[in-house]
């Protein structure tokens, strides 16, 4: 992974540990993200990658009898740190789930706005613009630009996932966590969000869950695979894919088991 | 053969769906329906704004009771609504807590609590103290029956709201409070709505709890702190007297208790529909 290690790390963990009350969901973690790329995080069902995704930007904790040991951290700040102001972390980390969440009581242009109006008032214009850039980078803009004040429900699910990420980009975040952002997704609506990913990564550092191994080698730089809340291995996607050093990397690609 | 015996089983399962449909739907036509004949007779404008008159004389109103209702009914929600859908709310978003296990538990017991019960409560700690009987007192007592009834459907709606809606306003940075009330609160909010509608039709009909507090009055009284006349206690202070006159007045206020309570409900439908569509 030459080209992670020569570059500082926007995200980092180190010996990080994430319990579920007394059970550990993700053990002893020590992983770099390098800025300006996609990371692929795979593995199967409960082996821990959406709960070390979770844990990034502090979600893990809002489930009760949840906590983090270990470093996490932000352009080599501590996340975890007791002067870290949640709202600012998540500014700065914003994230996409698995079924499109659009608020139901706003609007398309509401929902985009929805982050940028945490910090008090915002003019119009400005608000205006960064709702169209929003919309633009996240390819939804020819679709609903007439239609800014309806209900955001009312779209498809493709496109409301599409929404979702307008509305975690739109506060201009650092670093974008997807949660398997396609599972709930045609082929259709997968491709095209696979597509946004690649002009994505030259704004933000990328982290994805996926289930989808296929596309884990399409979209990522690197690859990630965790198994029973372990981090069994990483590496640039194509060593991953074609050369894996560990076996249980090998048996999980081919489709062995998992 | 076999879809024959079908097609029969099936036929008779919609006749008996139809008929359970016409019994549970017929006591409320015939309601309406008697309410109605004997009632819309007597109903005319001045029925809406006038006072009663002396028994013998024939026309009068109980416009005094319309406002009592509104008044009573109104001064309960204020009481009522707030502490209801707050505990619910509460309850829902602490749900393992004792303080929430210990107030859903009594507030199904309150839920099966006779009204008379509550209105001899709020005799006790109320009119017995002041000494007199109160519109306010009745409010009181209506806010006491509302309370249990609007907390335990606020916390079934907000318990809808799909964990992933408020995961993500999280990860969008919104604090706790602002996910519960801006988000998860305002998604159900139509439901908590209806939940406080159904609480509100309920105590605008109760006449045991305002007998003991509220009393009833002859006259236009917009004093919450003096007895109060309403619309539940004039129809049983009519349909109970000896005067045919008095039975007809009693059928046209039922027939205005359930014409506001109707409204009421249609106006508090229109104000919290959605509105994506309004120019802004």
């Amino acid at each position: 992974m030459l080209l992670a290690e020569e570059v500082r790390p926007r995200i980092a963990t180190a010996g990080m540990t994430a319990y579920y009350g007394p059970v550990p969901g993700v053990k002893n973690v020590s992983l770099a993200f390098a800025p300006n790329q996609v990371h692929a995080l795979i593995g199967p069902s409960g082996c821990g990658k959406s709960t070390f995704l979770r844990s990034l930007n502090r979600l893990h904790e809002e489930t009760p009898g949840a906590r983090v040991t270990g470093l996490v951290s932000l352009d080599g700040e501590d996340v975890y740190g007791s002067r870290v102001d949640l709202r600012r972390l998540r500014r700065r980390v914003g994230m996409v789930f698995q079924k499109p969440t659009p608020f139901p009581t706003m609007s398309i242009y509401d929902n985009v706005a929805a982050g940028l109006r945490l910090d008090g008032r915002v003019p119009r214009a400005v608000l205006n613009h960064a709702v169209e850039r929003a919309l633009t980078v996240a390819a939804l803009w020819a679709e609903v630009k007439d239609r800014l004040h309806t209900s955001a429900t009312a779209l498809s699910g493709g496109q409301q996932q599409r929404l979702c990420i307008a509305r975690t980009i739109a506060p201009e975040p650092e670093v974008i966590l997807l949660d398997e952002p396609t599972a709930s997704l045609d082929p259709q609506g997968t491709q095209r969000i696979e597509e946004l990913l690649f002009n994505l990564k030259e704004r933000f550092t990328i982290i994805i869950v996926t289930h989808n191994m296929q596309q884990a080698a399409r979209v990522s730089d690197t690859t990630s695979f965790f198994y029973l809340g372990e981090l069994i291995e990483t590496g640039v996607t194509r060593q991953i894919f074609t050369a894996p050093k560990e076996t249980r990397t090998e048996a999980y690609i081919t489709g062995r088991f998992g | 053969m076999r879809k024959e015996f079908r097609r029969w089983k099936s036929r008779v399962m919609v006749a008996l769906l139809v008929v359970a449909t016409v019994l549970a739907v017929a006591p409320l036509v015939l309601i309406l329906g008697t309410l109605i004949v004997k009632g819309a007779g007597s109903i005319d404008l001045g029925f809406f704004t006038r006072l009663p008159v002396p028994a013998g004389e024939s026309g009068g109103g109980v416009a005094h009771a319309i406002v009592g209702t509104l008044l009573i009914v109104g001064a309960g929600c204020l009481i009522g609504l707030p502490i209801g859908i707050g505990a619910g709310i509460f309850a829902a978003e602490w749900p393992g807590s004792i303080v929430a296990k210990t107030t859903r538990f009594i507030a199904d017991v309150l839920n099966g609590t006779p009204s008379i019960v509550v209105g001899v409560f709020a005799w006790t700690w109320i009119v017995a103290r002041q000494k007199h009987f109160s519109g306010l007192a009745g409010s009181a007592a209506l806010a006491v029956i509302m309370i249990p009834m609007v907390m335990r459907t606020t916390e079934e709606m907000v318990k809808l709201v799909p964990h992933s809606l408020r995961e993500a306003a999280l990860a969008l940075g919104y604090s706790r409070w602002r996910t519960s009330l801006g988000i998860v609160v305002r998604t159900c909010l139509p439901g908590i709505v209806t939940g406080s509608l159904l609480a509100v039709a309920r105590v605008a009909g109760e006449t045991a709890p305002l007998l003991f507090t509220a009393l009833g009055s002859q006259y236009m009284s917009r004093d919450l702190q003096q007895p109060m006349a309403a619309l539940p206690l004039v129809v049983f202070t009519y349909a109970s007297g000896p005067y045919d006159d008095w039975h007809r007045l009693a059928w046209a206020t039922a027939l205005v208790l359930i014409i506001v309570v109707f409204v009421l409900s249609l106006a508090a439908r229109i104000a919290t529909r959605r509105r994506f569509d309004a120019p802004r």
